[in-house]
């Protein structure tokens, strides 16, 4: 603070306030709709106040799903979104992880070249290769499965600069004395190099949690079993078309859902989720 | 930069970057490679008798009006979304960066819908907005505004650029604030002494130090629109209506897999690859710079 000027504090205030609360109405609503019931929400305007239909709504979805559209319990589906996160952050920070202490701790023919082609993969998001990669997947047999779902998107440039360039930040006198204590490679690499990533990990974790979690496109193109889809994709199916045919309080109790665990890993790792997305993005 | 202290093995360097290398060449590098031959490729009807036409899917797709509508689409849509997006952001992350006590519990509050997918995000919006039962419409015809996106080609431009806004917020937020908070505040003094008031402060000081995040952010969020945006755009207007929202990415989607054109949805794929390029390529350049400063 330069100054005191009690009028234009109060003022940031107020526009702070005035934010949160715009940024907070889709949610609110969508939690208000989520306790009535369909009738109440048809007869325009829908109450403002929270209903008494919570545990009904709630109950009804996590267990046998809607009625129009999908059927599928959302419980299942949370379970899909739920391994689908976790497979695709772990499974990403796991392999660029090996991917990069083998380009920063050896040297070996090719070493360039696998680098840029894990660079060039940036360039080369799901969405440019729709198509082509669904083919892949349906010829390897793999649509409906958690393998079709989280493979393809497990290779990930971004961890591997992350932890490229968190490695070359690590003095070079821990790998030395690793070396002339006898540690080989692998030696070094769990006992020395993991622990010392455990920041950058968590970081990763929160992004790449989100972003597996949030994957629209992939599974819409893979999954055609009700049995395999993930919150996202079941939320979609669920609207059927036209505002009055759909069971909207249902729909609105899945987002919910469908919401609640990314933003629990964000709120609650907060400082990760910040350190995360910076340094992804340098 | 090198690492002076190295292992040597013959086998384990290529065990430890198989696993990276072998998803990449079969989810990245095939399947692209794939969509660039078929660009070249006329299928028939019924996918048994394939033609090799050269630039002919090109061509047809540069001549198509409905392709050169949706440029158009996706140009406004991700300009007003970045520019939104960017606007209202800066001036919360300003605010916040005022405020002393309590930047805290605001940043939390207003980082959370970073984590709500975009598809998400768009069956929130077209629920308040929903012409016959939002509540939001109700309260716009209550004042006399005729709103119903379905029918109506500029009110789902602005429904799909406010949802796909509302979710970006958040980041832009967090960068925004951590732009400001490094500024140093002995700039900021010295302008205050030399009695310059808070807006004026803003626009000569703080505006143009922060314009590297600004220049970052910018890229960030066209890729975000271009992009990110998909499910936006399915869980509301499936690019309706009469293609008023059809972005780019959205009709690589439609005309490849509900049309089954594989020749002319392959063009559009390399297209929009060749955007991506241009764009990690200029955001590439950029870090450099901001290294620098």
């Amino acid at each position: 603070m330069v100054e005191n000027r009690p009028w234009v504090t109060f003022f940031s205030h107020a526009i702070l306030i005035v934010g949160i609360v715009v940024v907070a109405f889709p949610l609110y609503v969508t939690f208000v709709a989520s306790t009535l019931t369909l009738e109440q929400i048809l007869s325009v305007p829908m109450p403002l106040m929270p209903g008494s239909h919570f545990w009904d709504n709630y109950g009804q979805v996590l267990t046998a799903g809607s009625t129009r559209g999908a059927a599928a319990p959302v419980g299942r589906m949370m379970f899909n979104s739920l391994v689908m996160a976790l497979v695709i952050a772990f499974g990403k920070i796991a392999i660029s992880i090996i991917a990069s202490f083998a380009i920063v701790y050896f040297r070996f023919p090719l070493r360039r070249t696998f680098f840029w082609m894990i660079f060039v993969t940036l360039m080369l998001p799901v969405e440019v290769r729709i198509i082509p990669t669904y083919k892949v997947v349906s010829d390897l047999g793999m649509l409906n499965t958690y393998v079709g779902l989280t493979l393809p998107l497990i290779a990930s440039a971004t961890a591997t600069f992350l932890f490229r360039q968190f490695f070359l930040t690590v003095p070079d006198e821990l790998a030395e004395a690793a070396r002339m204590d006898g540690a080989g490679p692998m030696r070094f690499f769990f006992d020395v190099l993991l622990p010392l990533s455990a920041t950058s990990i968590a970081a990763l974790f929160v992004i790449q949690f989100i972003y597996g979690w949030n994957q629209y496109l992939w599974p819409l193109l893979i999954t055609s079993e009700e049995s395999m889809y993930t919150a996202v994709i079941g939320i979609k199916r669920m609207i059927v078309g036209g505002d009055a045919a759909t069971e909207w309080h249902l729909v609105m109790a899945t987002a919910m859902l469908a919401m609640i665990p990314p933003a629990l890993v964000v709120v609650l790792m907060q400082k990760w989720f910040v350190k995360g997305l910076v340094d992804t993005e340098k | 930069m090198e690492k002076r202290a190295v292992f040597r093995s013959r086998w384990l360097p290529y065990a430890l970057v198989a696993p990276q290398i072998v998803v990449t060449l079969v989810f990245f590098f095939l399947p692209a490679a794939q969509a660039i031959w078929y660009s070249f490729l006329v299928q028939d009807a019924f996918g048994n008798d394939t033609q090799f036409v050269w630039f002919e899917n090109f061509k047809t797709l540069l001549h198509d009006d409905a392709y050169l509508n949706s440029f158009q689409v996706t140009a406004v849509f991700s300009l007003c979304v970045a520019v939104l997006g960017l606007a209202v952001s800066l001036l919360l992350a300003t605010m916040a960066d005022r405020v002393v006590r309590g930047s805290g519990p605001y940043r939390t509050l207003l980082i959370w819908p970073y984590a709500v997918a975009p598809a998400v995000a768009g069956v929130l919006w077209a629920f308040m907005f929903a012409p016959s039962i939002g509540i939001v419409s109700f309260v716009l015809r209550k004042i006399g505004i005729d709103w119903n996106w379905v029918l109506r080609g500029d009110q789902a431009m602005l429904l799909v650029v406010m949802a796909a806004t509302w979710k970006q917020v958040s980041y832009n937020f967090l960068f925004f604030l951590a732009g400001l908070q490094s500024i140093p505040r002995s700039l900021i003094e010295a302008a205050a002494i030399d009695g310059a008031g808070p807006f004026r402060r803003f626009w000569t000081i703080v505006f143009p130090l922060l314009s590297p995040t600004t220049f970052f952010l910018l890229v960030i969020n066209i890729v975000y629109a271009f992009f990110d945006t998909f499910g936006v755009i399915d869980a509301t207007t499936y690019g309706g209506p009469a293609q008023a929202t059809n972005i780019l990415v959205y009709k690589v989607y439609f005309d490849g897999v509900k049309s089954a054109d594989l020749g002319g949805s392959s063009a559009q794929s390399v297209i929009l690859m060749l955007i991506v390029i241009t764009l990690t390529v200029l955001q590439f350049r950029f870090v450099e710079k901001k290294v620098q400063y």
